[in-house]
């Protein structure tokens, strides 16, 4: 059966933790092992970020929605922040040789590596989208 | 409540920080740079920083450990890196990390490499 969960935090960063309990909660729910778990978590928690400091630029005022979609199989992250959006083809690659001591730009990179799909839209009202999903592979003998 | 604790001592000619806690956006961070900052001013060039009690790194603590290296090379100094869990093993790997730290997992060994 799939079960959600719909939290608004604002963009404060010491909110993060709070977010992270939940994602801790769903990933548990979901049934995913401790590492995979751990990785999701730091995704949703680099999204939350991305989405307090880019999106909303760290206006309190402006909330961050997260939603979580879940049964046994699968898990759905959607978070949307109310900032001016931005092209994610134009963020530079942290592999790169000229951005490997760069300190900032490897939050988007983590959350493609640690979760199955990483969608990025913009919303109707404004504020950008990302819908991130992370299956049990080991269900469908995928690993 | 900070999230993280950094404890200096000296061995040899390196100052060794212990650090305990979370290296994440906010606090860990912050007191990282802070640290490393008083230590190059105050002279001190060869730092190894010990991850052994780092429970959580972000993206951002990343980039911080990023930064003090590049602020202690410019310097003239080396920061390198002791007891790396295996969680931050693999955020520097995935980003091609360690081939820019110099990593250690014996203190000892650690120390010999700064040399004389």
């Amino acid at each position: 059966m799939t079960e959600t969960i719909e939290l608004t935090i604002s963009s404060k960063f010491d909110l993060i933790e709070i977010v992270s309990s939940v994602t801790k909660g769903a990933t548990e729910r979901t049934g995913f092992d401790e590492d995979t778990a751990n990785w999701i978590e730091l995704a949703v928690r680099e999204s939350v970020i991305n989405a307090i400091k880019h999106g909303n630029r760290e206006d309190p005022a402006k909330r961050v929605d997260i939603a979580y979609t879940f049964d046994e199989t699968e898990l759905t992250i959607v978070v949307r922040d109310r900032g001016r959006g931005f092209d994610p083809a134009r963020i530079a690659d942290p592999l790169d040789p000229e951005n490997i001591l760069n300190p900032n730009g490897r939050g988007i990179f983590y959350m493609r590596s640690f979760m199955d799909e990483v969608e990025f839209s913009r919303h109707a009202d404004g504020g950008t989208i990302v819908r991130m999903t992370k299956r049990r592979t080991e269900l469908n003998g995928n690993g | 409540m900070a999230h993280l604790t950094i404890n200096e001592r000296t061995a040899e000619n390196v100052t060794i920080l212990d650090l305990d806690g979370k290296i994440t956006i906010g606090d860990g961070s912050v007191q990282l740079r802070e640290a490393v900052r008083k230590l190059l001013e105050q002279g001190h060039k060869n730092l190894l920083i010990d991850l052994g009690k780092v429970d959580y790194v972000d993206s951002s603590g990343i980039g911080e450990l990023v930064s003090c290296y590049t602020t202690t090379k410019n310097q003239g100094g080396q920061l390198k890196l002791l007891n790396l869990t295996k969680k931050i093993q693999d955020l520097l790997s995935i980003t091609k990390l360690l081939t820019v730290f110099e990593t250690f997992e014996s203190e000892s060994e650690a120390l010999a490499s700064y040399g004389g």
